[in-house]
């Protein structure tokens, strides 16, 4: 009943969100709202039982990704009127894209509700006695850690193509070496000089 | 009417139980404050202020009253409701993350599975205040606040994600009261995570300075350059609710500290005159004395330039904490003390 009242809370607010994400003129409020709706999602997953996941995606996504997808939005000086007028031109393309999305979610739901195979991929069901983080683990890094490694390293080579694209070494640019700095000592730092009186250096 | 009571009876015991947190916490926040100011100005030979009830006790409660009956000013260039949602979600994130925490055996609002990953979350999410009140403001300072407040709390959130992993790697759970547990080996201080944790332990103090915008790493509110920064076009119960923010931010992770590496409500020795002392007292003991170290390090470091603190975070504390977290994790398995 409370778990019932709650999912209605956390969905109804969750599709009031998203809607507002492209409803909202200002586009940081589409950001704002849509990150609304990342946390409602993790509502629902901790009704679900899958609190590790709820967790993991409010750190990821909320804590990390959003955030720089707020400041790309926030220092971009979008221009509507602009943005509104290629609004017809690419309506077909769009409407396409919605409908196939729509089309593989009915195909996904009616795999799942009218029997057949999708119930038997249901390999591994989590064990009662043991916690949520404790056998997500226990397939990670067994049955599936091909898959785990392999992801990391596509990870990996984004994040290196990333900073190849981006990083450019300017010359004649003074730059702070903090172990030349503490290596410093008194000897290679300093120069005694007499100075007789009247003659300067 | 039965039935009714079996349904709304577990929700206003929460209610209740959050209430009496809140409001020990807000009284408790109130001193700290104080405190802080009082451990500033011994260290800078001032008095620090000495006026409001007996030694200032009353000062932070006086510092309310004029804050709360001021005019709150919002600049007519703010995008309003963003503007003022700011304060009200970086106080709302920061009271969040002590519904977890538990203050003596069995003494946490919600004794989740997940807690040390929900209070790693709700952390990560006290950024949004800061952006959100920085953009809304619509001027230059303020946005230049929040930049820098964002760079600074996600660089150092992946040096702490990495220490708690050193922790959790020896605990083998991620809820908190199991955490505390762990430490306790019945030989006292010397069993808890500080002394065999002791690089990591120091780099989460540090990191957890960073992370609260604590000097010297307060950057994002510079005043010698940025004004207040985030802050600046805040005035009265906007502006206090801010300040409330941090300063809540701040015992959370001094919490967070106890319970990682103090032995949360353990008693340092565990024999006769210590085991008599109720845990929450050591917990609130243990929570005074960090925050006397926060403070320390606010009286007496200078504040950090920008790069040097990006440097300390993505190239000193990141590999570390990373050689740390294979270190820790060989060691556990070669010796067989992994839990």
């Amino acid at each position: 009943m409370l778990a019932g009242l709650f999912f209605y809370l956390f969905a109804s607010v969750l599709v009031a969100s998203a809607v507002m994400v492209i409803a909202a003129r200002n586009p940081v409020h589409s950001v704002l709202f849509l990150i609304l709706a990342f946390v409602n999602a993790s509502g629902l997953f901790v009704l679900m039982g899958a609190e590790f996941l709820a967790m993991i995606l409010v750190v990821v996504y909320v804590g990390a990704v959003a955030v720089l997808f707020l400041f790309v939005v926030m220092m971009l000086d979008v221009d509507f009127v602009e943005l509104r007028q290629g609004f017809l031109q690419y309506l077909p393309v769009g409407a396409l894209v919605g409908l196939v999305v729509l089309a593989e979610l009915f195909m996904v739901i009616g795999a799942w509700t009218l029997g057949g195979a999708a119930p038997k991929t249901i390999t591994a069901p989590i064990p009662l006695d043991v916690t949520n983080a404790e056998a997500l683990g226990r397939v990670l890094y067994t049955q599936y850690v091909y898959f785990f490694q392999l992801s990391g390293l596509v990870l990996l080579v984004a994040m290196i193509g990333a900073i190849v694209l981006t990083l450019s070494h300017r010359k004649g640019v003074k730059r702070q070496d903090p172990a030349a700095q503490s290596a410093r000592t008194p000897e290679t730092a300093i120069e005694v000089v007499k100075v007789k009186t009247g003659e300067g250096v | 009417m039965d039935n009714f009571w079996t349904l709304i009876w577990p929700i206003l015991l929460i209610a209740i139980q959050s209430l009496v947190l809140m409001a020990a916490l807000l009284v408790f926040v109130a001193f700290i404050l104080l405190a802080d100011r009082k451990i500033w100005a011994a260290v800078q030979l001032r008095r620090g202020p000495n006026v409001v009830g007996p030694f200032g006790l009353l000062q932070s409660f006086a510092d309310l009253l004029k804050f709360v009956f001021k005019e709150p000013v919002i600049p007519s260039g703010a995008n309003k409701g963003v503007f003022l949602l700011a304060p009200f979600v970086s106080v709302l994130l920061a009271l969040a993350a002590w519904a977890v925490i538990p203050l003596n055996e069995g003494w946490a609002i919600a004794d989740l599975n997940v807690g040390i990953l929900f209070i790693f979350a709700v952390s990560s999410l006290g950024v949004y205040g800061v952006i959100m009140g920085g953009w809304a403001s619509n001027s230059k300072y303020p946005f230049l606040g929040a930049l820098r407040s964002a760079a600074q709390m996600v660089s150092y959130e992946v040096s702490i994600g990495f220490v708690i992993i050193c922790v959790l790697l020896c605990v083998g759970s991620l809820n908190l009261s199991d955490i505390v547990r762990a430490q306790d080996k019945g030989i006292g201080l010397f069993g808890w995570f500080w002394l065999p944790l002791f690089p990591v332990f120091v780099i989460f103090f540090i990191s957890a300075l960073a992370e609260t915008n604590r000097p010297p790493f307060d950057l994002p509110e510079a005043e010698s350059e940025l004004v207040a920064g985030f802050m600046v076009e805040y005035s009265s119960t906007p502006y206090m609710m801010f300040m409330l923010a941090e300063y809540v931010a701040i015992m959370t992770m001094c919490a967070l500290t106890v319970i990682l590496f103090l032995g949360g409500w353990l008693p340092p020795f565990p024999f006769a005159p210590f085991t008599w002392v109720p845990g929450v007292i050591w917990f609130v003991l243990k929570l005074t004395l960090v925050f006397f170290m926060f403070a320390m390090v606010k009286a007496f470091v200078p504040r950090y330039r920008y790069d040097q603190l990006m440097r300390l975070g993505w190239k000193v504390f990141l590999p570390i904490s990373l050689a740390m977290v294979v270190v820790v994790a060989s060691v556990l398995q070669f010796t067989g003390w992994a839990p």
